[in-house]
């Protein structure tokens, strides 16, 4: 008998889809499964929610997801973050619609209920007919845990887990590393692109770990660029690796000089920055300031991905959000530096601009292929995706971490094996 | 109020023209419409009005819209490859403003494609800023204002 019920047990079955150089296709397709990740995975962990740049005042605020549930992040009048649950405590309406903003207050729209920035009730209409039955101090919208890491918000539905910083653990290296960008300056969200496409949002958690398909995917992007800036996009043979980071998280380092912005200073600037020098000497600024500037411009030389939902890929975050089974939400967002040059900042949005983004030269054809592996999950009965590229050529890296080479599947293995761990959590065989 | 007539004529007679270009594909063409320091915009935010200090979908200047062109007509674009033929109805074309240099003009957009054997339709609200160029214009400045500009967008491998 109780082998019957754990033939039923779907986080398990999912689990057990899991092996250490390939994943079953019913990962992108089974909606049962899917529900079950939401619970096991997305209502399990710390997940990212935005950047402290997006709330930078006293009433300010950004909505966002944790998996399904919406949520609101908010900064109230002594410039404390909030993230709580975006749903009315009378009868549930959601009490904020907008993608950002700044306010004083958050009013239901359905009966009136009035919420500060830190969730509590302020307001009620007529409470005198609550007399006896109702205590405002008992229904603010419900917090959430959160912690922030280099202003990076993540919230969690747990309070027994690890700290934020336990969890990235050895991925906080790599976003120290990342923020560098900013030029000196502290790292800020410019915009955002907004895309969806048809398919399940672990197509997308590869994807930013997967550098094999670049050469091929984005041909016609790299054939659109000047041949030194082309040079730098033909990693595949280069000295990059991709390291698991544990945890779920990886990093895949394609162009090993961009590790670090704040070196190699002291290099002449490439001829393709002179026109972004000269705005910037024009500006006034130093040619320290300006090397600076201009290194960091075009972003790291890495994609550090963060399981589940976030990745810090070279010079933007790019978030995703499980919709259903096989539809998934995407943001790409521009990052710059708070105060730096007008010029610097404009030159970042334009350079995510001709990428990036549902009309970008690159995202348009990944959109394709993620597509094309969500229609091919439906071909046969017991078809599995490989995720063992490199496998036989693992090595150690200075840090202790397993790694392969730059074209490896290294940090796809890494998060599904997180992934297997996670979904079997608390399940009994 | 009165309607110069003639004008309006003239600057339909223009969008149509651009708008059949773009739905046949006939890029090098589209090229030819625009005068040098031209720009073609697609905001993320229909409210802004400085474009190049906020992230936009598109803003894409002379070599922009070039290369733009160079990728879709490549061959080596997987997803350009697999757009089908795009058919859209421009319509209710206002004079917005109008003097020796330039036509302002505003119209609606419905722009329809067939992706993966789904229909996808784009409404928008499209400016134009054009200058006079012999008996017709060519584009100082194209704005397409996407209904659903901040919302989460299908991936698009055409020109609007
Ligand atoms: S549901 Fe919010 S006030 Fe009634
Ligand atoms: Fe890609």
């Amino acid at each position: 008998m109780s082998e019957l019920i754990s033939l039923e047990n779907i986080s398990l079955k999912a689990a057990d889809m899991v092996e250490e150089g390939r994943v079953h296709k019913d990962l992108y397709s089974d909606p049962a499964i899917y529900e079950e990740e939401l619970d096991k995975v997305f209502n399990s962990t710390w997940v990212y929610i935005g950047h402290e740049s997006e709330v930078p005042e006293a009433g300010s605020f950004k909505t966002s997801y944790i998996g399904r549930h919406p949520v609101i992040l908010s900064r109230d009048r002594k410039k404390n973050t909030h993230v709580l649950l975006n749903r009315c405590r009378h009868r549930g309406a959601t009490v904020c619609e907008h993608r950002k903003g700044k306010t004083k207050a958050f009013a239901c729209p359905y009966h009136g209920w009035g919420y500060g920035l830190d969730g509590s009730l302020r307001g009620v209409p007529k409470l005198e007919e609550y007399d006896g039955v109702l205590d405002k101090n008992e229904l603010p919208l419900e917090s959430l845990r959160h912690e922030s890491y280099q202003g990076l918000v993540f919230a969690t539905f747990k309070d027994d887990i690890e700290p934020l910083e336990d969890f990235l653990g050895k991925a906080k290296k790599w976003i120290d590393l990342f923020v560098k960008q900013g030029g000196g300056f502290p790292l800020k969200v410019l915009g955002e692109h907004r895309f969806n496409f048809p398919g399940n949002w672990k197509i997308q958690l590869e994807n930013t770990t997967d550098a094999y398909h670049f050469p091929i995917v984005h041909k016609s992007f790299v054939s659109s660029l000047d041949d030194a800036t082309a040079d730098i996009f033909d990693f595949l043979d280069g000295e990059g690796f991709v390291e698991d980071l544990g945890n779920g998280h990886s990093v895949m380092v394609m162009i090993p000089e961009l590790i670090d912005l704040e070196a190699d200073l002291d290099q002449p600037i490439p001829a393709r920055f002179e026109e972004l020098a000269q705005a910037l000497r024009e500006e006034g600024q130093s040619e320290e300031q300006i090397k600076r500037l201009v290194r960091a411009s075009h972003g790291t030389g890495f994609n550090l991905n963060l399981f589940p939902n976030v990745s810090c890929s070279m010079a933007f975050f790019r978030v995703l959000r499980p919709v259903s089974v096989n539809e998934t939400e995407i943001q790409h967002v521009a990052l710059g530096g708070e105060g730096a040059p007008a010029v610097f900042n404009q030159k970042r949005m334009r350079l995510h601009e001709h990428f990036q983004g549902p009309m970008g030269f690159g995202t348009p054809d990944d959109g394709e292929a993620w597509e094309r592996v969500q229609k091919g999950s439906m071909a046969g009965q017991d078809g599995w995706i490989l995720v063992n590229r490199g496998m036989g050529k693992l090595f150690t890296t200075p840090d202790g971490n397993t790694a392969g080479a730059v074209c490896s599947e290294t940090g796809m293995r890494g998060a599904y094996q997180h992934y297997k761990k996670m979904m079997a959590a608390g399940e009994e065989k | 109020m009165t309607v110069d007539a003639n004008l309006v004529n003239n600057v339909t007679a223009f969008i149509w023209h651009e708008a059949d270009l773009l739905d046949h594909k006939e890029y090098q063409d589209w090229l030819t419409l625009w005068n040098d320091s031209g720009l073609y915009i697609v905001p993320t935010d229909n409210n802004e009005t400085d474009y190049e200090a906020t992230l936009n979908l598109a803003l894409d200047d002379k070599d922009m819209r070039r290369m733009r062109v160079t990728r879709l007509e490549s061959g080596e674009s997987v997803s350009a490859g697999a757009a089908s033929m795009t058919v859209r109805m421009m319509s209710r074309v206002r004079i917005v403003e109008q003097n020796e240099e330039q036509v302002t003009a505003r119209c609606a957009m419905t722009l329809n494609e067939l992706r993966h054997g789904k229909l996808i339709t784009y409404p928008a609200d499209v400016e134009y800023i054009l200058t006079p160029k012999g008996s017709s214009y060519s584009i100082q400045r194209k704005v397409v204002k996407l209904l659903h500009a901040d919302g989460y967008l299908r991936t698009v491998s055409f020109i609007f």
